[in-house]
């Protein structure tokens, strides 16, 4: 193979720029993405750390919605705290939430993988924290909490008894930050490199 | 089966909760119902204030923390994170809006400065703080002191640009001179900046501050949110401009799309004709009093 593939990270708003080390380390390119056109141009996607909330609102207003779920059909994803909010069959608020009914899903999604998230699962900025996850230290910044996976998703970590990095098929999803804290690539970036490669 | 293994009084979790909000706008809020017009048009997170910095400007007196039950109205309405703003030196209204839970502690000059000599140890809280700059000094005096973001200082509530631009180009240009300095040079330049020595080190090996960097204070335009990304900041913080404009909804949104497209004219093009409306009057720095310039209070 001559030409490098390429792995998008979706830039609308969030945590970018910190994937490109762990990613050229592996030998792809890497491309901040933000339009239809853009994404045409990708092997895999990354859906990165921010607000999930603030994603959501973007990819409708700029029209991006049905352009990324045809996209996702056929490509690897792999969704990272908000990210794996975008790609979770179902979503809830955080129960530390004041006021609000914790039952009813609150925002869609594109239901990448069949596993329901809490959001802020944790609680806000003062009750993230890293963890040993695997042996490894994480950072869980307001993260969401994986509430429940169907039986044929994969848990390759948990924290607390609770599913921190999935697999599922050509998607993934991790509730920590692995482009923060580890030295590159982070073995999570090398898992996903390898659903690309395979794709 | 992990653990916990640390608060999140850890410098990698606190400036993390920056990194997620890179690319974005943070708007000054002093409603709930504002906080959620910012949710709507795409903001990352809102400021929750008593008033905005026009205002504040407008009213004289003494400028302090806003009454909590102001905060968390907005923290209660609002799924973004929530920032707060406390007075320079105050450590007190540090730890009330800590015990609150708000996201991000502003250490702000847009308040009435509470200790001209000393900034809060803002490594004594498990709440991240951002704090302003005018340059590399102050910036790295303010990381050493534990804050996990740096923003411009800017003039806040003018609707004026100029100078949020002369400090983020006075930071860039620090910063080269700090990459292209002999090793030797580094120990001079830490006295003449009054820079902490081991912080420049990492300025100097990694060409950048060694947290993220934002733009506020008299960003009022998309054109001007345009201007601060493209000059390096990472985010922008939108004061007085949104809701001081005639049309708050279309300029939130506005100014959010100018920020995720900062680089491509044609959509900040687009996001300049869809304003309806006049922005904030805005108000020349000359003809602001020594006394009011905010940029001047803390060191």
């Amino acid at each position: 193979m001559s030409e490098k593939q390429t792995i998008g990270c979706l830039a609308l708003q969030g945590c970018v720029e910190r994937h490109r080390p762990h990613i050229e380390a592996l030998g792809f390119d890497f491309a901040p993405v933000k339009t239809a056109k853009d994404f045409e141009a990708v092997a895999g996607f990354i859906l990165p750390g921010g607000e999930s909330t603030t994603m959501l609102k973007l990819i409708d207003r700029f029209g991006l919605w049905d352009a990324l779920a045809e996209q996702f059909k056929a490509k690897p994803v792999w969704g990272i705290c908000a990210g794996s909010i975008l790609i979770a069959e179902k979503v809830f608020y955080s129960s530390k939430r004041v006021g609000e009914e914790q039952t009813k899903q609150v925002q869609k999604s594109f239901g990448l993988i069949p596993m329901t998230v809490e959001r802020n699962g944790y609680g806000r900025q003062v009750d993230s924290h890293t963890a040993n996850v695997n042996g490894y230290e994480v950072s869980l910044i307001r993260a969401p909490i994986i509430q429940d996976v169907a039986n044929d998703v994969e848990v390759k970590a948990s924290h607390q008894d609770d599913p921190v990095w999935v697999d599922y098929g050509q998607y993934m999803a991790t509730t920590f930050h692995p482009e923060l804290t580890f030295d590159f690539p982070s073995p999570m970036h090398s898992a996903f490199a390898d659903k690309v490669k395979a794709s | 089966m992990g653990s916990n293994t640390g608060s999140p009084n850890v410098i990698n979790i606190k400036t993390g909760l920056a990194e997620m909000l890179k690319g974005g706008v943070i708007m000054d809020v002093v409603t709930a119902e504002q906080a959620k017009v910012a949710e709507d048009a795409g903001a990352v997170a809102v400021m929750a204030l008593e008033r905005v910095p026009s205002d504040i400007r407008k009213a004289g007196g003494v400028a302090r923390m806003s009454p909590p039950e102001v905060i968390e109205e907005v923290m209660n309405t609002v799924s973004i994170p929530v920032m707060a703003k406390c007075r320079i030196g105050h450590f007190a209204e540090a730890q009330i809006l800590e015990q609150m839970g708000v996201d991000y502690i502003d250490e702000s000059e847009v308040l009435t400065p509470a200790d001209e000599e000393f900034h809060v140890n803002k490594h004594d809280f498990k709440v991240p703080f951002v704090c302003g700059a005018k340059n590399l000094g102050e910036a790295l005096r303010r990381i050493g002191e534990g804050a996990a973001l740096m923003r411009t200082k800017g003039e806040p509530g003018t609707g004026n640009i100029v100078e949020a631009v002369r400090h983020m180009r006075q930071i860039n240009n620090e910063i080269r001179k700090v990459v292209n300095a002999d090793e030797a040079e580094l120990m001079t330049i830490a006295r003449d900046m009054a820079a902490p020595y081991e912080l420049l080190k990492i300025v100097r090996a990694e060409g950048k501050l060694p947290v993220p960097n934002f733009a506020a204070g008299g960003i009022a335009t998309p054109a001007d949110a345009a201007l601060c990304m493209q000059l390096g900041a990472e985010t922008v913080f939108v004061g007085s401009g949104i809701f001081k404009s005639e049309n708050p909804e279309k300029y939130a949104k506005a100014i959010v799309k100018a920020t995720a497209h900062y680089n491509d004219p044609a959509i900040v093009l687009e996001a300049s004709k869809e304003l309806e409306g006049v922005a904030m009057r805005g108000t020349e720095i000359s003809e602001i009093e020594e006394p009011m310039k905010m940029a001047n209070r803390g060191w």
